[in-house]
């Protein structure tokens, strides 16, 4: 369906990543949300309070982390499509609250504007360091899609379609925004709602006698109900059988647990995006995300301008990741290298190394957060990747080349 | 064959209202959580709403398990959570009855913040906290609840911390409703339930609870009956007493009653209110076909 005409502020507008965010968030239709305040997040719901009354919705502050984390899933199970937005130790606070969306299959977006770790670390200034923590964050087994804007436009477009995924997979997803992205402002084209794609909820059509609350279709997606709609539904984080009632044995948790990651891992390759730049003929491939992947950028081009053959593959979609297609790129010929930089000290080049499996150097060129990469230091490594001066074995001795 | 023979066998009138299939339960004898699941059955029974439009909202716990077996839309939620999840219930979709149904670990411990807070925004919801002294669940460790010198597994020399005064705690924080009485007294629960189900705004209903096998065989106390015995004989009825003064002790008096009915605009009204005093034609108010998809 297209978007509800009413929240969509189509327009030309100069906008930073935080009020894009929410403004990509009332083009999906959210009319609700519940939020505690925490830099560098803030304005996403400072603007939605302000925004979302004259739409027909409502924004709550709550007391802590942990309501407002719950608090959306009660508001999705009434029906609305909710989100929350926070950073560094509130995400930290909400991971119980996303295992629970991701047992019960709660669809719903939490935005993490990230800053420098760990701990309380750098408030005002950005990180990358969660990314682990948003596939791995919450106990247990479970699968996570979690998407990562490099501008404020797409804080925008990424956040409808955070809301559509979350729609379709009926899954927690993550807007992993970071500090620079989110107080960057720059120009943001809102488009006219028909021309914005909404996934509605996939509520079932079938009476309640005939309703299995978690029998799923094909894609392994059950339909859902709201509380108020006369079927008596049951919903818990217990492991549950189709009936979504308690059922504490083995059967049922493998049943339970392999569908839940199942809907994700088997659908990956329609989940997957991913943007590449001159990539054809890449030799050196750097792989990068957020904010560094824009300085990343730079740092080819640069190499490009050396006669350097480097290229830039960027997840747009970093959980599930884009397994396949680097695994392609690394069994090109012919290949020096992949570098990858990131504001943390070494996370998603794990998933690069495992893709990679050692067909080429991986090098990590990490950064502890607090401002991005310069982008000659992406350059330097690039070069020396290119001259075949790196291998995998001495990646770890370009640790602080960054700085 | 007579017409007395063709008849239907009676049935019990609260079965409609519990899930049946999920029987039995997994409450120990002479507990005192089924005894209040079957007063609430009857003060739905009897409340005439629309069960369609009432949810249960449970956390963690012996108590938790409730919204398990009765038969409306119900949610067991995470530790301490309840109320924050049943506060998004409502607010999305306010035409809901929203009751939260747990313990007192997992409301007034873990779940403490939560409670306040929603008693301050006198958010449209009905708690009632069954208080059986102690973490049933997880084997008889000291709760917020515990009464000086009792025994429990993390305390095994005795109490020596301060438990909450409950109806104290609500009533300062704000709730419009708040009773205490024990699984004893299963009318005036029904009754309880009944007057909270009417109320609009935050309310609280506090029931003992015998824990036969944690709380009181550890402390020497007898079985379920013995428990029940004791809040026969020792309780008080004090209607309208000062919630300071309804502290509990351990096998001491038990003030029981009705103890705060005031008016005062829940969340929703006052935020329309202002919305609208502020926004004037502007503002639709959140509905729920707006706020819902």
């Amino acid at each position: 369906m297209k978007a509800d005409p009413g929240g969509v502020l189509t327009g030309t507008h100069f906008l930073d990543g935080d009020q894009a965010c929410c403004e990509g968030a009332l083009a999906a239709g959210s009319r609700f949300s519940a939020g505690y305040p925490i830099t560098p997040s803030t304005e996403i719901v400072e603007r939605f309070a302000q925004r979302v009354p004259l739409v027909g919705g409502m924004f709550i502050q709550m007391e802590d982390e942990l309501a407002s984390s719950i608090a959306i899933l009660g508001a999705v199970w009434a029906g609305a499509k909710a989100f929350t937005v926070t950073s560094g130790p509130g995400f930290s606070l909400m991971m119980e609250h996303i295992g629970y969306a991701a047992m019960t299959e709660t669809p719903c977006v939490i935005v993490n504007v990230q800053r420098g770790g760990p701990s309380t670390g750098l408030p005002t200034l950005p990180g990358q360091a969660d990314m682990m923590q948003a596939r791995w964050g919450s106990h247990g087994d479970y699968e996570i899609i979690a998407l990562c804007p490099i501008s404020p436009q797409e804080c925008f477009d990424l956040m409808i379609e955070a809301f559509n995924l979350s729609e379709q997979y009926r899954t927690p997803v993550f807007l992993m925004m970071d500090e620079c992205v989110g107080h960057m402002t720059e120009r943001v084209v809102i488009p006219p709602a028909d021309q914005i794609e909404i996934v509605s909820r996939r509520f079932t059509k079938l009476p309640r006698a005939e309703y299995v609350p978690h029998r799923a279709g094909p894609d392994g997606v059950p339909q859902m109900v709201r509380a108020g709609a006369g079927y008596g539904f049951h919903v818990t984080g217990l492991t549950h059988d189709e009936h979504g009632y308690p059922a504490m044995n083995v059967e049922t948790q493998h049943k339970l647990v392999g569908r839940l990651v199942g809907k994700i891992r088997d659908n990956a390759e329609a989940i997957v995006r991913y943007e590449e730049n001159f990539l054809e003929d890449a030799e050196v491939i750097v792989v990068a995300y957020g904010i560094t992947a824009r300085v990343a950028l730079r740092a080819v081009q640069m190499a490009r301008e050396r006669g350097v053959a480097a290229g830039l593959l960027r997840p747009v979609v970093v959980w599930p990741f884009p397994e396949r297609r680097i695994r392609e790129i690394a069994a090109r010929p012919g290949l020096a290298g992949f570098v990858v930089p990131e504001m943390n000290y070494g996370q998603m080049v794990r998933e690069v190394e495992r893709c990679v499996a050692g067909r080429a150097p991986t090098v990590l060129l990490p950064h502890a957060g607090g401002t991005v990469h310069q982008p000659e230091a992406i350059l330097d490594v690039i070069l020396q990747v290119e001259a075949g001066r790196v291998s995998s074995a001495s990646a770890g001795a370009l640790a602080g080349a960054s700085r | 064959m007579s017409e007395v023979m063709r008849m239907e066998p009676p049935g019990n009138p609260v079965e409609a209202f519990l899930r049946s299939d999920r029987m039995p339960h997994i409450w120990c004898p002479g507990c005192g959580i089924g005894t209040t699941v079957n007063c609430f059955a009857r003060a739905l029974l009897q409340s005439k709403l629309n069960l369609e439009k009432v949810a249960v909202v449970s956390g963690i716990g012996c108590t938790g398990r409730v919204a398990g077996y009765i038969k409306l839309d119900s949610f067991h939620t995470t530790h301490g959570r309840a109320i924050p999840f049943a506060t998004g219930l409502k607010l999305a979709n306010p035409e809901l009855s929203v009751v939260v149904y747990s313990g007192d670990g997992d409301l007034i411990a873990i779940g403490g913040n939560h409670f306040i807070h929603a008693a301050r925004r006198n958010v449209d919801i009905k708690v009632i906290c069954i208080n059986n002294f102690t973490y049933g669940m997880t084997g008889g460790q000291l709760a917020p609840t515990t009464p000086v010198s009792a025994i429990s597994t993390t305390t095994p020399y005795g109490c020596f911390e301060q438990p909450f005064n409950l109806p104290y705690l609500a009533e300062s924080s704000g709730a419009v409703y708040v009773a205490r009485w024990t699984s004893y007294h299963v009318r005036q629960i029904t009754h309880a339930m009944g007057e909270a189900f009417r109320k609009k705004g935050f309310t609280f209903i506090e029931i003992l609870s015998p824990c036969p096998t944690l709380y009181e065989r550890r402390n020497r106390l007898g079985d379920g009956l013995d428990m029940m015995r004791y809040f026969k004989e020792s309780s008080v009825v004090r209607h309208g007493a000062s919630t300071k003064e309804v502290g509990l002790s351990m096998q001491g008096p038990i003030v029981v009653g009705k103890f705060v009915d005031v008016d005062r605009p829940d969340f929703l009204s006052l935020l329309n209110q202002q919305l609208g005093r502020t926004l004037d034609a502007q503002y639709t108010g959140c509905e729920r076909e707006n706020v819902c998809d």
